[in-house]
């Protein structure tokens, strides 16, 4: 195999960009998401081959493919389940998790709950554009009541699910809200969200402009604000942070909600990782090991 | 005939039926002495009836028999089931002052204890188990001594003055039958060998940490929750990280995860959790991310009888998960062989990265078996495959260069279609691995410009895997007299118990061989059917209603048996219903047997 360039410059954007080009349509949220995610990689300089993107199935969930990292585009709702085994075996890598909103709160909402509980140490980014899209436009588990789609054409008549007031409920340590309108802000949240030690949930509003004609950017635009803006709001109060998460209307806030640092990760709690990743621990039982977990039978 | 005695304990759950039962366990293996246990219990955890029988003997025992020498009932319950089963030479231990015999057979000893008058029974609640205990080893001509050292280990963590109790008790039991019951004609006898004493969920968990998994996960679901159980309580020590997750679709989708990343990595279910798993396999097979699951099969469908062991799940796995893909199935013949089995699917599954399924059931799952030590074997061959590591990745460090990537293909088209594997971390090799189909590169064909020509490389280049699969698998051979009168068939778990209803028929005449199948994927249908062309009546006994394996066969083969004896009642065959259903074909009465169990548990 032929060997690679040896190079000591920096990472850099041209690095990160996949082997095709993204396939969302023109104006779709998403770009905004792949180009936050790459600019915080370069912005951290993260060697590329630690990365690992891990994704269900869904517009969204095409992301991996778009950068180049490692990646994993898995099953539908599956993608947390599947990051948190890789991340248990080789805890040394960087992993995101992205998906859509069908995907990780309607199918994959079993495993949202539960790797947040377990504080599994990644960040979960959320492309939430409120609708199904690959599926050609369907409501989805944040599409608001009234909306019309081709699966309820005359109007949602189920509460959607706060992402957010469930993130903090079940247990998530690192809680907030992008806007794929804006990079800069979204982009901060990102190298945050890899920064914190433990679950990350970045929940990020991302347009889809062929299928939600409701939370448009335009709709977006005027409504959200930074609780960085506020310089009273603690992120560090789990109440005040459940409070925030139910505003929504003329105002809905973005940034980060929550952050608490006191927990250990999963990995962190395990001893079995004491003595470093799975992936580089010998294979064998030690033969006296192996010798009492025979005399136990005896 | 070979010496065997066998020993029945039963009564409600929650009465102590398992401490004796491990006692027995304990001292027969310790006398070298080979045994064989199996508990028929239901799904609760107080009351109900539950029946442990051990069957021991100074030759291999390998099944349940058909005989209980010694009968223990620890309730009413117990006696008016069981006692009618016993035939001339058993006998019946039990509670004079609770328990009330029935008539009982000529010649069953009847062995009432005057419990009350023999131990303290306000101190001690499971006096008359232990007075039993003592009572019976005296039968069985076993020394006094072997049992109080089973009992002192029994009881260490209590105390010493519950360890003197408990050996006070059981000596008065032991001396009691010393003046009051007939010993058996046949003293058990003491061997040389050593046996470990173990189950087949134990045997798995071992054989997966001897094969150097890293990563257990799990959802508990009888039968297969011990598997997890011995994980759990092992994983520090054997360096395994151990999770019980939310659900079985969590469970195989967090075991891809950590296979993906290069550790090997294991799960273990029952049919129902198997049934959720199924996509993800798909997904093992797509990514090529090998994993091993195990299905400790019981009786079904649906939640259907949690406690209770069947072959039924055969075309579940065959038809797991849409699409055609490389697959490798194995159901390990007895307890010793779920250890071995593991060792050997991770090193297949590892050279041909596909899933590989493990099929057991209750009956080897939770029944107990004492093994040879030696074949508990932690230093087996391990072969990962064409597997890039961090530690002979050939890339470097600097983050740039991977943009060449140095022109790694994770799924190149090989003419084994076997690519080398990089894993997340090895510098030089980055790759997007899909559920959907790709290229050789990764990148998706599924999307944008779906590709028949690349989507029929790829799937050939996958599926030529099982070329390989084929010749890496030994095919299964013949046991007994090629010209025997009668070829019986099984597969998996009902081995013990075919191998034993040969030796009966052979002994009353009638020549019978055996064919028993360990791997059905892949099956070697041609050797089956060279092994069978000059059998002159074939019979397929298996553990199900629709003759699974049977259906498979022909499917497979065209081949189709001359008979077939089923059973699905929840229990497993003993050696007579083969017997006698083999004689009832032969005589041309059936084509199809289904034996009644006679054991009311």
């Amino acid at each position: 195999m032929a060997t690679s360039v040896q190079r000591a410059s920096q990472l850099t954007m041209a690095d990160l960009k996949g082997r095709v080009d993204p396939d969302w349509c023109p104006g779709c949220g998403d770009f905004g998401v792949l180009a936050a995610i790459q600019k915080a990689l370069v912005e951290l300089q993260i060697p590329s081959h630690n990365v690992v993107a891990i994704s269900g199935i869904g517009c969204s969930s095409n992301l991996p493919g778009f950068i180049n990292t490692y990646g994993m585009h898995t099953l539908h709702g599956r993608a947390l389940a599947v990051a948190t085994g890789l991340k248990l075996a080789n805890h040394e890598l960087t992993v995101l998790v992205t998906g859509g909103d069908g995907d990780g709160f309607g199918i994959g909402g079993n495993h949202f709950v539960h790797t947040m509980r377990r504080n599994v140490d990644l960040l979960y980014i959320v492309m939430d554009n409120q609708i199904y899209g690959l599926t050609t436009g369907q409501t989805s588990p944040t599409s608001r009541v009234g909306m019309k789609t081709k699966s309820m054409p005359f109007g949602n008549i189920e509460a959607p699910v706060n992402p957010i007031s469930l993130a903090l409920a079940a247990g998530a340590t690192f809680v907030a809200r992008g806007f794929s309108g804006d990079q800069k802000h979204l982009t901060e949240l990102i190298k945050q969200g890899i920064g914190h030690k433990g679950f990350s949930f970045l929940d990020v509003f991302s347009p889809c402009v062929t299928y939600n004609h409701d939370n448009t950017y335009q709709w977006y635009r005027p409504r959200v604000k930074k609780l960085e803006d506020d310089a009273a709001y603690d992120a560090a109060d789990w109440t005040a942070a459940m409070e925030k998460s139910l505003l929504w209307g003329e105002e809905i806030p973005i940034g980060k909600f929550f952050e608490r640092t006191d927990l250990p990760s999963l990995h962190a709690a395990e001893p079995v990782l004491n003595e470093g990743p799975l992936v580089h621990l010998d294979p064998r039982v030690p033969p006296d090991v192996a010798r009492g977990f025979i005399e136990e039978l005896m | 005939m070979k010496q065997t005695f066998a020993i029945a304990i039963g009564g409600a759950a929650g009465q102590g039926v398992a401490t004796p039962g491990d006692i027995f366990a304990k001292i027969f293996s310790r006398r070298g002495l080979s045994l064989n246990a199996y508990n028929a219990y239901q799904s609760i955890i107080r009351g109900g009836h539950t029946l442990l029988t051990i069957r021991t003997g100074p030759e291999h025992v390998s099944n349940m028999g058909d005989r209980i020498d010694l009968l223990i009932p620890l309730n009413q319950d117990t006696m008016d089931r069981h006692l009618k089963l016993l035939t001339s030479g058993a006998a019946c231990i039990y509670n004079a002052e609770t328990i009330k015999p029935g008539s009982a057979a000529d010649g069953v000893q009847l062995c009432p204890l005057p419990v009350s008058e023999l131990a303290d029974i306000s101190r001690n609640k499971v006096a008359q188990n232990t007075l039993a205990i003592g009572a019976g080893l005296h039968m069985m001509g076993i020394g006094f001594a072997a049992l109080e050292e089973a009992l002192r280990e029994q009881f260490k963590k209590k105390g010493e003055s519950v360890v003197v109790e408990n050996v006070g008790v059981a000596r008065a039991g032991y001396d009691y039958a010393a003046a009051h019951f007939t010993a058996f004609p046949n003293p058990l006898p003491k061997t040389e060998k050593r046996y470990a004493v173990l189950s087949g969920n134990i045997a798995m968990a071992m054989g997966g940490a001897a094969a150097g998994v890293k990563f257990y996960c799990a959802y508990p679901m009888s039968p297969s929750t011990g598997v997890l159980h011995w994980m759990a309580a092992h994983a520090r020590k054997a360096g395994i990280m151990v999770r019980q997750v939310e659900d079985e679709i969590g469970v195989i989708n967090m075991a891809i995860g950590a296979a993906h990343a290069g550790v090997r990595s294991m799960c273990a279910t029952s049919g129902g959790g198997f049934a959720l798993m199924s996509e993800g396999l798909g997904m093992s097979a797509m990514i090529e991310t090998p994993v091993v699951v195990i299905d400790c099969q019981r009786a079904g469908p649906s939640t259907g009888v949690p406690t209770k062991t069947e072959q039924g799940d055969l075309w579940q796995m065959l038809g797991a998960a849409f699409g055609d893909y490389p697959r490798l199935i194995a159901a390990p013949l007895d307890i010793a062989d779920c250890f071995k089995v593991i060792p050997e699917m991770f090193n297949l599954v590892d050279r041909f990265q596909c899933p590989g399924l493990v099929l057991c059931d209750l009956l080897l799952s939770e029944g107990r078996l004492g093994v040879d030590p030696k074949d508990l074997d932690f230093n087996p061959a391990i072969d990962r495959g064409e597997l890039i590591t961090g530690v002979n990745g050939n890339g470097n460090g600097a983050s740039a260069a991977i943009a060449t990537n140095g022109g790694y293909k994770r799924y190149k088209i090989t003419e084994s279609g076997i690519s080398p594997r990089a894993v997340p971390g090895v510098p030089g090799h980055i790759h997007t691995v899909a559920t959907d189909e790709h290229m050789e590169d990764g990148v998706l064909i599924s999307d944008e410009f779906t590709n028949p020509i690349k989507r029929r490389a790829m799937m050939e280049k996958r599926m030529r895997k099982v070329v390989g699969i084929e010749a890496a698998v030994p095919p299964s051979t013949l046991w007994g007299p090629r010209d025997a009168e009668v070829t019986l068939i099984g597969w998996g778990s009902t081995k013990g118990v075919i191998e034993e209803a040969c030796e009966m028929l052979n002994e009353e005449g009638i020549s019978a061989n055996q064919l028993q199948i360990r791997w059905l994927v892949p099956l070697h249908g041609e050797v089956i059917l060279e092994l069978l062309k000059d059998a002159r009546q074939t019979i397929i006994v298996e553990n199900n209603y629709s003759g699974q394996f049977a259906r498979y066969l022909r499917s497979e083969t065209s081949f189709v048996p001359d008979g077939n004896i089923r059973k699905y009642d929840g229990e497993p065959f003993m050696p007579h219903h083969i017997v006698e259903a083999v004689k009832e074909q032969l005589a041309g009465k059936t084509k199809l047997s289904v034996p009644m169990h006679e054991i009311m548990v």
